[in-house]
């Protein structure tokens, strides 16, 4: 038990670390180039709001429509906070979180006593009421003219160390929100709030405080969306009410389901996916949404629990499978089928 | 020595006395049956027991100890509250977490009393590791009392129709309960399987020092395990008594058994 536990932590610092330090060699020497490290940096935001997403729609298994707002929130206080006050980028972007947090906590009172597509539309309201209040609060945010000037992660005038450290930042997040929710849902709480998606009525009936989960889940889900907010604010470094509008918060639904609702490494795939997927339909120019909606109406139609369902890719069975055949004890010597033994086997 | 009791309890839904005037005691250990025609109330009994509906009238007293008169009421408290007072209870609908795996449906159950709160889980203090391996042994001891230990890592779903009745109230033995309310354990489940219940639920009764009401229409279960029987007819209680008394009431006849039945065992 206690080997395995060690064995799991250090695969997943190992793999990350040398994922990260691949990527990064590569846009460092130009091997992908400025523009996919950029693209790479904005998947990484999205997959950290669907992330966000995924916890309160595909675990809690409740319809969020408002993400996009979450992430105004996030964004708008984060480059306040560093333009006005000027606070050091790390502690804005918790900052930036924690308001968004505030604001999940203020709106989940409300709204989450509803049930499905209630909850959906009244999330959904708000979202837009964000956004609004973002167009009126002129002094603080800009208005609809938007906000100018938020500083980059970095500026030292070397595009491509510019990129680095910008996928740096991004990344480092991402693997921040991954450990967060993942831990969360392998959890003793995170199974109460999975019990809820399961049936509410057997949950609390099982001494499970269902309104607190469910607004822990919806908190802690604004909380993520903020920082993901905060650092689209930074990548950008202009903000405009028009950029988190309801269709925003519809493409974070889209991830969410294309991946599998209940799916962490559904999730990524589906955002980073869905990022480049996106531009490369630009060249169709306005077709492009028309192709995008039958894509996602084929998928529904013949993929609809998602790409992973509620499935994960486990890096951990992967890197023992493949790299430490010798130690478990069965003998996968020939090409008999893996799912099987990988099964039986039962480790985490 | 009673652990529950029931004041005249009552309910309204709309113009309709679902449930009137209906008075319970349960005793430290007693393995009490509820029975009657379908639509009697029964269920609704139940809903209100576990604070699903609050009922309209009457009080609802609980003493976890079992000793002394119940004094506590758990009228207006939430089912998870009931839940964590010691009431646990099973649906007849089965209401299983489906795509969870049998063990998780277990581990569910233990979450109340989990020490560590989600901050440590996130962070994978020591405690978090101490409480999960203290729990998933718990929940293994429990799936191996109803002999389902075997399929742990089985989704709930895969599971054939009496095992998924029998994880039910292993799910709810894993909330600590003293007082356990079966709501049809035995439905869909054939004679062999019923009188394998039967013996498992006087066993678990002694083991985790429970007291049980059970709602049953399989008389060879009720007549063979209650020590005593309450029927309901149209949300009023006909007949106490004990199982052979019952079996021999004129009213109880001819509300619910018919001329003729068997009194099982």
């Amino acid at each position: 038990m206690k080997k395995n536990r060690f064995f799991n932590a250090i695969t997943l610092t190992v793999t990350s670390a040398s994922l990260y330090i691949l990527l990064a060699l590569l846009i460092f020497t130009g091997i992908i180039d400025e523009y996919n490290g950029q693209l790479l940096t904005l998947a990484g935001i999205y997959v950290i709001v669907s992330l966000s997403l995924n916890l309160i729609t595909g675990f809690t298994g409740q319809l969020a429509l408002g993400h996009a707002g979450f992430m105004a929130v996030g964004a708008y206080s984060t480059a306040i906070i560093i333009m006005r006050l000027n606070v050091p980028m790390i502690p804005a972007v918790f900052a930036g979180g924690l308001i968004t947090a505030i604001f999940g906590l203020l709106i989940g009172i409300p709204t989450l006593r509803l049930r499905g597509d209630y909850l959906a539309i009244t999330t959904l309201g708000f979202g837009e009421i964000i956004r609004v209040i973002m167009v009126n609060l002129e002094g603080l945010t800009g208005g609809a003219a938007g906000l100018k000037g938020v500083p980059p992660f970095s500026d030292s005038g070397d595009f491509i160390l510019d990129a680095v450290i910008k996928f740096s930042w991004v990344y480092g997040f991402v693997i921040f929100t991954l450990v967060v929710v993942s831990n969360l849902i392998k959890s003793s709480p995170g199974r109460a709030i999975i019990s809820i998606r399961e049936d509410e009525i057997a949950s609390n009936s099982m001494g499970i405080n269902v309104p607190y989960y469910k607004m822990f889940s919806f908190t802690m889900s604004a909380f993520l969306a903020g920082i993901g907010g905060g650092l689209y604010a930074i990548y950008f470094g202009y903000l405009n009410p028009q950029m988190f509008g309801f269709l925003n918060s519809v493409n974070f639904v889209v991830i969410v389901v294309l991946g599998g609702m209940g799916s962490i490494t559904g999730t990524i795939l589906a955002g980073i996916g869905f990022t480049y997927i996106q531009e490369w339909l630009r060249i169709f120019k306005d077709f492009r949404l028309v192709i995008f909606g039958l894509a996602l109406i084929s998928v529904m139609l013949f993929w609809p629990k998602g790409l992973m369902g509620t499935n994960e890719i486990s890096v951990v069975k992967l890197v023992r499978k493949y790299f430490f055949k010798n130690k478990n004890s069965d003998n996968s010597s020939s090409g008999s089928p893996a799912s099987g033994e990988s099964q039986s086997e039962g480790v985490r | 020595m009673a652990v529950l009791d029931a004041k005249s309890i009552s309910i309204v839904f709309g113009g309709l006395k679902a449930v009137t005037n209906f008075d319970l005691k349960l005793e430290k250990g007693e393995l009490v049956g509820l029975i009657g025609p379908n639509g009697a109330g029964k269920t609704t009994v139940f809903n209100m027991l576990t604070g699903v509906y609050n009922p309209t009238g009457g009080d609802i007293l609980f003493n976890k100890a079992g000793e002394g008169a119940a004094t506590k009421s758990i009228v207006g408290l939430k089912p998870f509250q009931i839940t964590q007072l010691g009431i646990a209870r099973t649906f007849q609908n089965i209401r299983l977490f489906k795509d969870l795996s049998v063990l998780d449906n277990v581990r569910i159950a233990f979450h109340f009393g989990v020490k560590y709160n989600a901050l440590q889980g996130i962070l994978r203090t020591p405690l978090f590791f101490k409480e999960e391996e203290s729990i998933t042994e718990k929940a293994r001891d429990l799936l191996k009392i109803f002999n389902i230990h075997g399929k742990e890592n089985e989704l709930a779903k895969n599971l054939p129709y009496g095992e998924q009745r029998k994880l039910e109230i292993a799910r709810a033995l894993a909330t600590n309960p003293k007082l356990l309310l079966l709501d049809e354990p035995a439905a869909g489940m054939n004679p062999q399987e019923t009188h394998d219940l039967m013996h498992l639920i006087s066993f678990i009764r002694d083991k985790f020092d429970l007291t049980i009401l059970l709602i049953e229409h399989d008389m060879s279960l009720v007549m063979g395990i209650c020590e005593r029987i309450v029927v309901l007819d149209y949300g009023q209680t006909i007949a106490v008594g004990t199982p052979s008394q019952i079996s021999k009431d004129p009213k109880v006849i001819k509300a619910y058994l018919g001329e003729g039945v068997e009194t099982g065992a």
